[in-house]
């Protein structure tokens, strides 16, 4: 299989999805000729014009409401928050509009809008462009959120998004838009509220989001080569989260780490561990740990930003414990 | 025009008389003394034009052609309510007839009008989006993030401000500096200023500004003074510490919407007093029967309570 690189596969996406639904357009900031500060967009104005790539000023919160507006009477659009952080900017929109429009209106007004935005630090980027906040969204009725963790889960999940009747808040990891992966040519889609089991093994879950997933895998190659075998877990949209396969994967190993990169008080390592003791806490061997963002605001030096996100080595260290090995 | 306003009149005495009498739940924002506003504006719009609203929205839904019994239910938190009972007094959309949803958010709904302006555009088709608004709705951020997309991208949209002087409890010169029209106009969005209580002019200048929209020069902007009667909400009752009881009664007597278009039209020969007490009494009767039967109406199934989160 051809292999493509995260920006890739969501380009593809979109550009799939556009051509399949006229009414599927894009909308935010420097989206169009300048196609993202990070690239993500390159070409997809000239495909589809200025009419369904369509830039806008600095105003998150017009144009997210303009975009629940029209996905309200007929359209399907994508939203591009360029940060992360910027989402609190439209926050009012998106969680007070968006996500109850549905309920309120007793099923008869529909939102299905994407929003596609980042997360996730060490780009040396400080505070305010290096948050990961897809647990606040995770928290709202009415909302989805997304988060990839490959390009095939990118391209995948991305599809069923735009197709969806519902908002979604769509968190993509500013440091993977380079990472490649293998992604079919042929048309497919993947369903929300469906983890993915990246890798298996029987000592231990390792519960992974995101970027995470990859700081999974690399703390599983290294307790494999001290026998023990971890299994990694990606949830892949943590609302709706597939709490079965969580709890059987947690049945299976008895041991259970949860690591996500959004600030860990509060978060959404806390909703999972609370789930799996909830749901399996009979055949847990130890009690389910929380890796996360350090709760502090990102800084800018880099001997101190790395601190703040979990790394393999820490991962390893936790599972060495739990498995007794320590 | 004159019915519409007295239904819509009838309908908040009926509300009010329900908060009262404690068989409504929750409170609700009454419309008396701005009927003006809505039944000119809706009358300027076909059905399948789009309005947004805002929590005190029972005159714009009435307006825009909802029902008196259906809104009843809705007030009153029954099955067959516009919402389902799931939105309430502050929240009643009606897709039908155009009405994408009251707003309690103030300013909420001004990027919403705006996308409902937008996507009528993109899809070909002639439809226009009113924004009402009221005047508090001056101090939030995104009424300029919309009016500035609005006038860029020339989306038929018209922004229908609804001064009636008050933001809740404080006077809107306390709270809004400089011109109100000077704001749209420096987005280069044409505002013109009605008076708010003359269903007559607030038809015209609506008139001018969906003309405008339908003909693809982009959004407009009208100021409409006007005044409610009652308080901010239903409990807002002891008033005194704000505005005074000489203004409102003055408000009452020399500037009520009704009267002022009942003695235009008796002075022109178009009506005689006795044709608008037939419009009462039947407008009375279509309210009467519109509570009588949610009253009677039944609550939703306590397990809709999970339903309709997600589409």
């Amino acid at each position: 299989m051809r292999e493509i690189t995260m920006a890739q596969a969501i380009r593809e996406a979109l550009a799939e999805e556009m051509r399949r639904d006229p009414r599927v357009f894009l909308l935010g900031e420097d989206v169009a000729e300048a196609g993202h500060p990070f690239k993500v967009l390159t070409g997809l104005v000239d495909e589809f014009g200025r009419e369904r790539v369509i830039d806008t000023p600095i105003s998150e919160a017009g144009f997210t409401g303009i975009a629940v507006g029209a996905a309200m009477t007929g359209m399907r659009p994508v939203v591009d928050i360029m940060f992360g952080d910027f989402l609190t900017l439209a926050m009012d929109q998106i969680v007070n509009q968006a996500a109850k429009i549905h309920y309120m209106s007793g099923g008869k007004l529909k939102v299905p809008l994407v929003v596609r935005t980042t997360l996730g630090a060490t780009r040396r980027s400080a505070a305010q462009h290096s948050q990961s906040l897809h647990a606040w969204f995770s928290h709202i009725p009415g909302l989805k959120v997304a988060l990839p963790a490959t390009p095939y889960d990118a391209k995948g999940l991305l599809k069923t998004a735009i197709r969806d009747d519902n908002p979604v808040l769509f968190f993509e990891d500013k440091m993977m838009y380079q990472v490649k992966g293998p992604v079919p040519e042929e048309e497919y889609t993947i369903p929300f509220g469906v983890a993915d089991i990246k890798r298996p093994g029987r000592h231990v879950t390792l519960v992974a989001t995101s970027s995470m997933v990859y700081v999974a895998l690399d703390a599983a190659r290294i307790l494999e080569q001290e026998g023990i075998e971890a299994e990694v877990v990606d949830p892949r949209t943590t609302l709706p989260l597939d709490v079965e396969t969580l709890v059987a994967s947690a049945r299976k190993t008895g041991r259970v780490i949860v690591i996500d990169e959004g600030y860990r008080g509060y978060g959404v390592t806390a909703e999972i561990a609370a789930v799996i003791a909830e749901e399996a806490f009979y055949d847990l061997e130890a009690p389910v740990r929380r890796l996360g963002a350090m709760d502090v605001p990102v800084p800018f030096s880099p001997v101190l930003e790395d601190q703040t996100v979990p790394t393999p080595e820490q991962v390893a260290a936790v599972a060495r414990e739990l498995c007794g090995r320590a | 025009m004159y019915e519409l306003m007295a239904k819509i009149r009838a309908f908040e005495e009926q509300a009010n008389e329900l908060y009262i009498t404690r068989k409504m739940p929750g409170l609700t924002h009454l419309y008396s003394g701005e009927e003006a506003v809505a039944v000119g504006v809706c009358q300027a719009l076909r059905r399948d034009d789009y309005i947004t609203s805002t929590h005190r929205g029972h005159g714009h839904c009435l307006a825009k052609g909802a029902r008196v019994d259906r809104m009843f239910c809705e007030l009153l938190g029954k099955a067959e309510g516009y919402c389902r009972g799931k939105g309430g007094s502050m929240h009643i959309a009606d897709p039908d007839s155009g009405n994408l949803g009251a707003n309690a958010i103030v300013g909420g709904s001004t990027g919403i009008a705006a996308g409902a302006a937008l996507s009528a555009k993109m899809r070909g088709t002639d439809q226009v989006a009113v924004c009402f608004f009221g005047e508090g709705a001056l101090g939030q951020g995104i009424l300029y993030e919309a009016m500035n997309m609005a006038s860029l991208w020339k989306l038929p949209v018209i922004y229908v401000c609804e001064n009636n002087l008050y933001n809740e409890y404080t006077h809107y010169r306390e709270t809004t500096a400089g011109e109100i029209l000077a704001r749209p106009r420096a987005f280069g969005i044409p505002a013109e200023e009605v008076d708010g209580q003359d269903v007559r002019l607030v038809l015209a200048a609506a008139r001018r500004a969906v003309a405008r929209a339908r003909r693809g020069e982009g959004p407009s902007f009208l100021l409409c003074n006007t005044y409610r009667f009652y308080g901010h909400h239903v409990g807002d009752v002891d008033r005194s510490y704000y505005r005074s009881k000489e203004e409102e009664e003055w408000w009452k007597r020399e500037r009520d919407p009704l009267r002022i278009l009942r003695d235009w039209m008796v002075q022109a020969g178009l009506a005689e007093e006795a044709e608008f007490e037939r419009i009462h009494r039947a407008v009375q009767e279509e309210i009467l029967a519109g509570v009588a039967y949610a009253l009677e109406a039944p609550y939703p199934d306590p397990r809709e309570v999970s339903q309709h989160v997600y589409a």
